[in-house]
């Protein structure tokens, strides 16, 4: 699976104008911060509209100005990874997780669900409140909420950039897992040069709106 | 209680308390809905629904309920309309449940919005990229985190509309047994000799019911925000 991208988003004080392909794995988006990276991925999950462009995923148009296609943020298929995480707070972890699937009439599916729990490792975490979680244990229900949504594509936009180094050093391995075992393709926003010499497996720069080399 | 209270007294309080609960129980989808749509979306013209909502709060009491004596009198444009399908609420405990729930709406749709415009709409962005549709989402996010307020404006609305007046007596007149409310009554008792010692009982027990649902308000409020933050 592939994600193509070709916009263009008009912003107060720059464009942002962008053109790549984003095989299976990560592809790392890099720069720094007001260089654009949230506006691209944004514009990605349907939260924000291009003013010109096309985006598709092998041959499904998610946005295109020329076609008139402006998919919604909920009928793209795309699971985002906040900087924050997001959690509901009124919900139990596992309702958390749960949530995906009951929006998308996906199957209840218990072992499924038990794969992801455990490959997560918040088995013992389900009936706490996101309240109760630390940051990593959220960005880890996160993720697991993500997934189980069943996304053709995953944006993750500075997942672990409120962690302290200890955390990121346990939430690192399961976008590993993730690039290395989901054949789907993964952006991944981050200014921090060793996450993206770790993870990258496609790495872009972004300066002022524009791709440069990395 | 019987003993200390008379007859036409119990009668009043219960008639309020009745055409209270009915007024929030059937403006609170509508109060939701207003603060909601008020608290989320931009649209042409919003200034003007803002400020129908909150029109009763400036108005004098009196000129609403002219207004919906015109409107829902048997002969006025909806009244009529009503009264052929059978259903007539001038002069009767239902139109003053009516005026009550307009008189009491603006201060529902206040706590309702603010509690709106309180969550984070990052999260309801969240939902959308799980899959979640505007309803969804309305429904499993937005709705359950909005709920103190929600509660809040329940209560409020109710303690307005047991104490609502101007607007009931105007439309639905003061009959006993049928819209005489407890400020009605009180009312009444005033203007009859002998009827002061009455007064001063209705008195008594609309200041408690006034300050028992504002407590509760602030009470349940709380509640309901620990139950829903889980902390």
């Amino acid at each position: 699976m592939t994600l193509s991208v070709d916009f263009q988003v008009s912003l107060p004080t720059f464009d942002l104008v962008v053109a790549f392909d984003a095989p299976s794995g990560i592809t790392a988006i890099s720069g720094h911060s007001g260089a654009g990276k949230t506006t691209l991925i944004n514009a990605l999950a349907g939260l924000l509209t291009p003013n010109r462009g096309h985006i598709e995923t092998d041959g499904r148009v998610l946005f295109s100005s020329e076609l008139e296609i402006n998919l919604t943020p909920e009928s793209r298929q795309i699971g985002y990874i906040f900087q924050d995480a997001r959690l509901f707070p009124h919900l139990t972890v596992i309702q958390n997780l749960k949530c995906g699937r009951w929006f998308r009439r996906l199957p209840a599916n218990p072992s499924i669900i038990e794969d992801i729990v455990t490959l997560l490792g918040i088995e013992q975490l389900l009936s706490r409140r996101p309240s109760q979680l630390s940051g990593g244990e959220k960005q880890r229900v996160a993720i697991g909420r993500a997934l189980l949504s069943e996304p053709e594509v995953i944006l993750a936009d500075e997942p672990l950039s409120s962690l302290d180094t200890n955390r990121k050093a346990e939430i690192l391995p399961y976008f590993e897992m993730l690039r290395d075992q989901l054949n789907i393709p993964i952006v991944y926003v981050s200014h921090d040069a060793d996450e993206v010499a770790r993870l990258a497996t496609t790495h872009l720069r972004l300066d002022h709106g524009k791709i440069i080399a990395p | 209680m019987t003993d200390w209270l008379s007859p036409p007294e119990i009668e009043a309080i219960l008639l309020s308390l009745k055409v209270a609960f009915w007024a929030t129980l059937i403006s609170l989808p509508f109060g939701i809905a207003v603060g909601f749509i008020l608290a989320r979306f931009e649209f042409p013209g919003k200034q003007v629904v803002n400020g129908l909502v909150h029109l009763p709060l400036i108005l004098p009491p009196v000129v609403t309920g002219f207004i919906l004596l015109k409107l829902f009198g048997t002969q006025g444009p909806i009244g009529s309309v009503l009264k052929e399908l059978g259903i007539v609420i001038a002069f009767s405990w239902t139109g003053a449940a009516l005026a009550a729930a307009i008189m009491a709406f603006p201060l529902m749709v206040r706590a309702i919005r603010l509690s709106f415009e309180t969550i984070d709409s990052r999260l309801e962005d969240a939902a959308r990229s799980l899959g979640g549709h505007r309803w969804h989402v309305f429904c499993v996010v937005s709705l359950p985190l909005a709920l103190p307020g929600v509660v809040t404006g329940a209560i409020l609305a109710f303690a307005k509309a047991i104490g609502e007046f101007g607007a009931t007596i105007t439309f639905v007149s003061n009959i006993p047994g049928e819209t005489r409310t407890l400020p009605s009554a009180v009312y009444s008792f005033m203007q009859v000799p002998g009827g002061e010692e009455s007064a001063y009982r209705l008195v008594i027990l609309a200041v408690l019911v006034s300050m028992t649902a504002l407590i509760l308000s602030e009470w349940l409020a709380k509640r309901v925000k620990t139950v829903v933050e889980g902390t």
